[in-house]
């Protein structure tokens, strides 16, 4: 446990290091109600990087977050303008349990057919994007046709942070305890470790699987309701390649691809990374165009540095080829 | 048609296995799904056969065949490069850079060439000097790659090209049989007998199907994933030059997207995903039936977002389908 306590001190080390670099030469970025602008422009990346965890413990990946966020978002704002006065409430069961649905799908197609989930949710991001294209035929929705309390709940301020970070941290918590505190927990975690010995414990690996899934397809529903309402806009596009963050949250976070490794507090701290990262480039006057290849270099430093933390210290007795692991 | 030929090709590394007899079915039974497709496409619009507009047809895959097959292989050894599009948008650039410095046609291929083929090298060190997972890795490129398009390009994009240079994707060899469709022939050709054929290709299957095994029986493994990364890498570059020599500029959102319908290819030509088995008559026959899908819908004025739809179905329902048939017939016998 000891190198995974460490990494997560490295990475709050790293974050506090670039804060105090970029304040040095712009002290208003570390102003209190600036951080707290980060940290809520951040919550979507961090709500997905949440679930996308769960899936990549239990040695899956799901591609389709970001376009599972569009079309939930999309239906979400269309149910909006179909009927103005749905409260709140309705809207986000609607979201998260549309979500969930196009999660499940994610999950049954690998659970039941074992088929490999990149390829999968390769198919089901392409698939999402169409279906909204078929639902809207292109078209966008607007603020103006969005009714004000529906854009208007995720900027609600409670206690100085918006709801939208707010719904962050509650995400954050109850993963902390899911992940920690529950037996669904502990059986993703062991099926990521070692899925042969979960299945003689009596875990349904693909069962386990397919929860992952449903998790990160609820919080990506979830999400794509807070997106559209925050940005008060939906089409086709929105949130385009935001997957890759997402895996790259993770990735920074800690979380071994290769399965049963990684906290729910690192996955935090590795998507509050890219959101400073994010957040602090146009501050210290660097063009955004540079965020794609910094995000893209981040994921490549975290991923050597998770293989090289991994790596057994032990004399290597017999060569394997695969000597990720 | 020598497909046909090729299509019931025997592979000697699984002898009489229930996967090989599966796999020779199973492009002869693309071959069908592509003939079937053909003669849809033909009663369903006037337009289509007609020699020009098969020509044109070709183009809908020669670009991500000559990615394809050097994917197959890669997929065959058991990695994966999802950087491929973004390697493209990548050397589109270089060449356009390297085109503002005035340089001719000759430079401007080396330079899309070395360009793939050093983003190749990057990729496939990662993977086997580092020994990280190629998904990953090559999951971060493809964001670094594209990225440093866009650092250069921003929201710009480079034109101009000279016109020597349009005759890679717009050029013809012979009638209505473009340059694009000879190089895609000549590939088809060369990988076919690399992986069928040689050593070479015996090694691939190895470390596909078992990486461990092959190793000790004096594969050089990382060695052969290397290569495999450095010839994607290559090919990327080459598919490059065609695009960018046919659609005659390059912004860095060239080709995005691509590199899912490049696996989709080599999934649907019958190569498992896994690794370790796979062929390349089968990725040609994919290649010729995604190009017909494409093209047919195309001329039924079906918009790309929608195809993209059908491609993804055809990635996912390829694979389900036999996996569903065997648990059918499982529960009935």
């Amino acid at each position: 446990m000891s190198p995974l306590k460490s990494r997560e001190a490295i990475l709050f080390g790293a974050i506090l290091c670039l804060l105090i670099v970029v304040a040095t030469r712009f002290p208003a970025f570390v102003a209190p109600g600036n951080l707290v602008a980060v940290v809520t422009d951040t919550s979507p990346l961090m709500i997905l990087a949440m679930g996308q965890m769960a899936v990549i413990l239990t040695r899956c990946i799901d591609l389709s977050v970001a376009a599972n966020l569009a079309l939930t978002g999309m239906v979400c704002a269309m149910i909006n303008v179909a009927a103005p006065d749905l409260p709140v409430a309705v809207i986000l069961v609607v979201a998260l349990s549309m979500g969930a649905i196009l999660g499940a799908i994610n999950g049954i197609l690998v659970w039941k057919l074992n088929i490999p989930p990149i390829v999968v949710t390769l198919g089901t991001m392409t698939i999402f994007r169409g279906i909204i294209f078929l639902l809207t035929e292109g078209k966008w929705i607007n603020a103006h046709e969005m009714s004000p309390h529906f854009t208007g709940f995720p900027r609600a301020d409670i206690l100085g942070m918006p709801v939208l970070g707010w719904i962050a941290v509650l995400v954050f918590g109850v993963m902390l305890v899911l992940m920690a505190r529950t037996t669904l927990g502990r059986s993703i975690y062991a099926v990521g470790g070692n899925p042969h010995a979960a299945v003689y414990t009596g875990i349904d690996v693909g069962k386990t699987q397919f929860a992952a899934f449903v998790i990160s397809g609820t919080l990506a529903g979830l999400t794509g309701y807070l997106w559209v309402a925050r940005y008060s806009v939906a089409y086709v596009d929105i949130a385009g390649g935001f997957e890759l963050d997402v895996v790259a949250a993770c990735v920074i976070g800690g979380v071994s691809i290769a399965g049963g490794a990684g906290t729910v507090v690192g996955t935090l701290l590795g998507a509050l990374f890219l959101g400073v990262v994010k957040n602090a480039l146009p501050v210290v006057d660097i063009s955004p165009f540079w965020q794609l290849a910094i995000s893209g270099a981040a994921i490549i430093i975290a991923v050597a540095f998770n293989a090289q933390s991994g790596r057994s210290k032990g004399r290597v007795i017999l060569k394997s080829a695969e000597h990720a692991q | 048609m020598s497909l046909t030929e090729n299509a019931s090709r025997h592979i000697p590394d699984r002898l009489r296995s229930p996967l090989q007899d599966k796999l020779v079915s199973w492009e002869s039974l693309l071959l069908t799904v592509g003939i079937a497709i053909f003669i849809v496409n033909s009663l369903a619009s006037p337009y289509f056969l007609n020699a020009w507009n098969l020509s044109d047809a070709t183009f809908n895959f020669t670009e991500k065949a000559m990615i394809a097959f050097a994917m197959a292989l890669l997929i065959i050894s058991g990695e994966i490069d999802l950087s491929v599009a973004a390697i493209i948008a990548l050397a589109s650039t270089a060449m356009g850079v390297a085109m503002e410095l005035g340089a001719g046609t000759p430079m401007l291929v080396l330079v899309g060439l070395t360009t793939g083929l050093l983003c190749g090298a990057f990729n496939g060190a990662l993977v086997t000097k580092l020994g990280l997972p190629s998904i990953v890795v090559t999951i971060g490129t493809m964001s670094l790659f594209r990225g440093i398009s866009y650092i250069v390009l921003g929201d710009g994009a480079f034109r101009g090209y000279p016109s020597s240079f349009s005759w890679f994707g717009q050029g013809y060899v012979f009638w209505v049989i473009s340059v694009e469709f000879v190089i895609f022939v000549l590939l088809a050709m060369i990988f076919g007998v690399v992986l069928h054929k040689t050593n070479f290709g015996r090694m691939v299957y190895a470390t596909g199907n078992n990486a461990t095994g092959a190793l000790f029986s004096g594969v050089r493994v990382d060695r052969v994933k290397m290569t495999l990364f450095l010839l994607t890498g290559l090919m990327s570059g080459l598919a490059a030059i065609c695009l960018t020599s046919r659609l005659g500029s390059t912004r860095p959102s060239i080709a995005s997207g691509m590199e899912l319908e490049v696996v989709t290819m080599v999934v649907l030509g019958g190569v498992n995903i896994l690794g370790g088995s796979g062929s390349i008559p089968g990725v040609v026959i994919a290649a010729f039936v995604m190009g017909l899908v494409t093209f047919g819908l195309g001329l039924l004025n079906v918009p790309g977002i929608v195809m993209s739809i059908f491609i993804g179905l055809l990635l996912i329902g390829v694979i389900a389908l036999p996996r569903l048939w065997a648990i059918c017939r499982k529960k009935g016998g």
